[in-house]
């Protein structure tokens, strides 16, 4: 184990241009990684699975460019691409669905076919190109310019500020006008959908738009019970059905018990249908 | 081994990102295809910078990393947008141009 460690820290920590073992055995190991990794997000039929390779995609990137000497943006690659942008993509997954998986159905016919067709004929005439003319080329290598009392991040530091400085520039204007059309793009559409206010709600229940024109009656408050699985009850003393709620599948067992209250005993008129009360007042009459 | 090999991997990953570009129909797999070209850009940016001894491909590769994270927020503002209005994030509904 330990001369393999040996031989990629000689790899990583080479200054010239020419390529190293240990810069070798790194490159083979994240290469193949890296291109499994774009294979399998063109190829999961599930969204997440896309962004999880992709993922691990840019973290083999992130390690190439730092056995490239260009350790700034290595660290750069890993905190903005694999920590921000891929988990912005996470975020905005789980906003619009986990399960919007990809239609199958092809709309153009033959557009896949022709798409890995187009996509093979592009590798071969790329890795053609490329292999032709620069297969002897000798790399200078960045140790002159990553030199240490400067280093990688002060290098890239003093061409931005210098010699790019107007480009800099420009990307402020560009991430500030980002913000904003995010910002736009966001909040626009739900200005859209403006609120129904109390007095076109009462209007539109009055004109019956809604099934009933009252709310539905609230749940019954005794002195013996306050849930509101306690049903209100009509004047007759039955069940208001409307005041159960849906949600509460218990019909309430216990019903209050109530004194048979009679309206008409107030006025002292004897009502007609309580018999015995009335006989009871008049006995103590007599 | 030269440096070009990383190029010819930069080539590979680049060609895959535009396959899933022409074959996916999720709008979000389609922009994550987007970003996986703009990374093997870089990825050849770096391994230029490295062959040439300049530091400029690598400021010119912060830069594009700039410009994908501002890229990445509005786009992603638009496919919400879209799938606010069509309850869809497929490519192939967003087709009110069409007629």
């Amino acid at each position: 184990m330990s001369p393999l460690v040996t031989l990629l820290a000689q790899g990583v920590a080479e200054t010239g241009g020419p390529v190293g073992l240990g810069e070798e055995i790194a490159f083979w190991v994240l290469g193949v990684v890296a291109l499994s990794g774009a294979l399998g997000m063109v190829f999961a039929r599930n969204a997440v699975h896309s962004a999880l390779f992709l993922v691990m995609t840019m973290l083999c990137l992130g390690a190439l460019y730092m056995v490239q000497q260009a350790p700034f943006l290595g660290f750069v690659q890993i905190i903005v691409y694999t920590g921000a942008v891929m988990m912005l993509f996470l975020f905005v997954l789980m906003l619009v669905g986990r399960d919007s998986s990809d239609s199958v159905v092809e709309v153009l016919r033959g557009q896949r076919l022709a798409g890995a067709i187009f996509g093979l004929a592009f590798v071969v005439l790329l890795v053609g190109a490329l292999a032709n003319s620069l297969a002897s080329v000798q790399a200078v290598g960045l140790g002159v310019a990553n030199a240490p009392p400067i280093g990688n991040v002060g290098g890239i530091g003093r061409l931005v500020f210098t010699q790019y400085l107007f480009p800099f520039e420009l990307t402020s204007a560009l991430l500030i006008t980002a913000a904003l059309g995010a910002m736009l793009l966001a909040f626009s559409q739900s200005r859209n959908a403006a609120k129904k206010g109390q007095r076109a709600t009462v209007e539109a229940r009055l004109r019956g738009e809604h099934d009933r024109i009252s709310p539905l009656p609230g749940p019954g408050v005794f002195a013996t019970a306050n849930s509101v699985a306690t049903p209100a009850l009509l004047p007759d003393g039955s069940i208001a059905p409307e005041s159960l709620s849906a949600l509460i599948e218990s019909a309430p067992a216990d019903e209050p018990e109530l004194p048979s209250v009679d309206a008409h005993a107030l006025t002292g008129a004897p009502a007609a249908g309580a018999d015995t009360d009335s006989e009871l007042t008049e006995e103590t009459r007599r | 081994m030269t440096p070009t090999y990383y190029l010819l991997l930069s080539a590979m990953l680049f060609s895959i990102g535009a396959v899933g570009v022409l074959v996916r129909r999720n709008a979000i797999v389609v922009f994550m295809c987007v970003e996986l070209m703009l990374n093997a850009v870089n990825l050849t940016l770096v391994t230029f910078a490295r062959i040439n001894g300049q530091l400029d491909g690598q400021v010119m590769a912060f830069f594009v990393m700039v410009v994908a994270a501002a890229e990445v927020v509005v786009g992603l503002a638009i496919i919400m947008s879209i799938f606010r209005t069509r309850r869809s994030s497929s490519v192939d509904d967003a087709n009110l141009l069409k007629y």
